[in-house]
């Protein structure tokens, strides 16, 4: 039973992360994301942060790898709903989430990729 | 300025699993909450104890967390967490002081983020012998 | 009152004051009531004086100064007491050494000579415990000032909206750092809360920035931009573009243009729109 749900909402997964993340958890979505990824075909990744309320060195890695996972399999990725708290604490740690794209919020995060995934 | 130890104790934690990482996180998150830390210096203090405590677990071997509340020379309150390993230590401090793990390679210590998220970091190690990690992050 | 002057001065002057009770505190509370002018009524007076005069009484036959901070904490509210009801903390501090008068009036009636000599020492305790009544008066004061001074921040730091989607944040006067921080804080939470793409920054109005401000600045774009937002920084002067780079500061490619009109152009291109004229129908 997966701790993350991974939901398909037409050509794109979305993951919502709502609980405080292990660094189990952490490496389970990572293969759990890119399994979900083959079998759907999605084009699209939307991970939540909105309810997260720490992320560190290893959860922003997480970040960065999913985003090069998927691009790998021609998926784009956006994390949506940082905190403010949360990306001035990201800020002053010194990571930079390179390669990550990201939204204020779901909506903004589905136009987004839409508007990428139109242009390929 | 080394505020002098002894404030009053929160909670003594062995770090020797993934969930004990997570339970230094709840520790802390909910000490700062109750002493008054804004809602970003909540945030600052439980990376820092976060990712100090995952250094404890996954480069020294295991070991322990001490978080007490602290009240300084001036009667500012705060929160003080001294983490300590008998790892294999750190044999170059400075350069782990200044390692870039931002650089997102994996490796390096996590360290240098963490200082910079608390307002007093002291490091003690000995090869061989292991490592202390003393933070201490002041109410604003 | 330090320990080496010799304890029976002291001691002298804690039984002098138990013995002559009656006629000191009586004498004591007199001379305020005349001073106070009606404003407190002769029997709160004595019932306020009584326990000072305990605590004094105490405080001077003791060794170790124990009672000094129970007699500091009620010299406190005596204080901050006063100061509600208006009085001035000369004239709050009058009433403590109103004291002195009342003892050494009767030093003088009774020909007391060792009460004499350990006067000038009594007085100068005394003396204390006015400034004391004093400080607190001062501290009280002080947190009113800062209460205001976190008010007058609340008002003076207030985010925009120019657009759907675009906030600004005019920012006036010098920046400190404890200021910047918290004018940054909010306006990221207003992007959060508002969903909005385009923050601008406008430091026309700033005479001068310095290199803990400017990080300040670098920070809350960065952060803006990890949440997935744009900052832009409008109204830079010569001075202040100076300090920027001498300091040595990259801002890199932080978007920055000289008046709040252009990052507002900016802002709208950036969220897909264009000012067009029209005719008047």
């Amino acid at each position: 039973m997966r701790q993350i749900p991974i939901l398909k909402i037409g050509e794109l997964l979305l993951v919502s992360i709502q609980i405080d993340l292990q660094d189990q958890t952490v490496v389970a979505l990572q293969e759990d994301l890119a399994e979900e990824i083959v079998r759907t075909g999605a084009r699209g990744v939307i991970i939540d942060i909105s309810a997260v309320d720490i992320v560190d060195s290893f959860i922003g890695r997480m970040f960065s790898t999913i985003a090069a996972m998927s691009r790998l399999m021609d998926a784009e990725t956006v994390v949506v709903g940082m905190r403010p708290a949360v990306a001035i604490t990201l800020v002053e740690l010194g990571l930079s989430l390179d390669g990550v794209r990201t939204a204020l919020d779901l909506e903004q995060g589905m136009r987004l990729l839409e508007s990428s995934l139109g242009e390929r | 300025m080394t505020t002098p130890p002894g404030g009053e104790p929160v909670g003594d934690v062995p770090v020797v699993s993934n969930d004990d990482v997570v339970r230094v996180r709840q520790i802390v998150r909910s000490a700062a909450d109750s002493a008054g830390f804004s809602l970003v210096d909540q945030t600052k203090i439980v990376t820092a104890a976060g990712e100090l405590a995952r250094n404890t677990l996954v480069h020294g071997g295991g070991g322990t967390a001490v978080i007490e509340r602290s009240v300084n020379d001036r009667r500012k309150a705060g929160l003080r967490i001294v983490f300590t390993d008998r790892g294999p230590g750190i044999p170059d401090v400075e350069q782990a002081l200044t390692d870039g793990w931002s650089t997102g390679n994996g490796l390096g210590l996590g360290l240098s983020g963490a200082r910079r998220l608390v307002d007093e970091f002291t490091l003690e190690s000995a090869v061989g012998e292991g490592t202390t990690v003393t933070v201490v992050k002041w109410i604003r | 009152m330090s320990g080496e002057s010799g304890g029976t001065a002291e001691t002298h002057m804690s039984d002098l004051l138990r013995s002559r009770r009656d006629a000191v505190l009586g004498r004591w509370v007199e001379l305020v009531t005349e001073g106070t002018r009606g404003r407190i009524t002769e029997r709160e007076v004595r019932t306020e004086l009584t326990e000072l005069y305990d605590l004094v009484e105490r405080a001077l036959g003791d060794d170790d100064g124990t009672t000094g901070g129970e007699l500091r904490a009620a010299l406190g509210d005596i204080s901050r007491n006063r100061a509600r009801q208006g009085f001035s903390p000369t004239e709050t501090a009058t009433s403590v050494y109103a004291l002195k008068r009342a003892v050494h009036e009767q030093l003088k009636e009774s020909g007391d000579e060792r009460g004499h000599a350990g006067f000038i020492e009594f007085s100068a305790y005394i003396d204390e415990l006015g400034l004391a009544t004093f400080e607190a008066y001062a501290a009280a004061r002080e947190q009113v000032i800062s209460d205001q001074a976190e008010q007058l921040l609340e008002l003076s730091t207030p985010v925009v909206k120019l657009w759907d989607g675009i906030l600004a944040l005019p920012l006036v006067g010098t920046l400190d750092s404890a200021r910047t921080q918290v004018v940054m804080e909010t306006m990221l939470q207003t992007l959060a809360d508002t969903g909005s793409r385009y923050a601008v920054i406008d430091i026309t109005g700033v005479p001068a920035v310095d290199t803990e401000v400017a990080q300040h600045l670098l920070k809350t774009v960065m952060a803006a931009r990890l949440m997935g937002a744009e900052c832009v920084i409008s109204g830079i002067r010569p001075q202040i573009a100076y300090t920027i780079a001498a300091l040595g500061i990259e801002f890199g490619d932080i978007v920055t243009k000289a008046s709040l009109a252009d990052a507002l152009e900016h802002a709208l291109r950036g969220s897909g729109l264009r000012v067009v004229g029209g005719t008047d129908a």
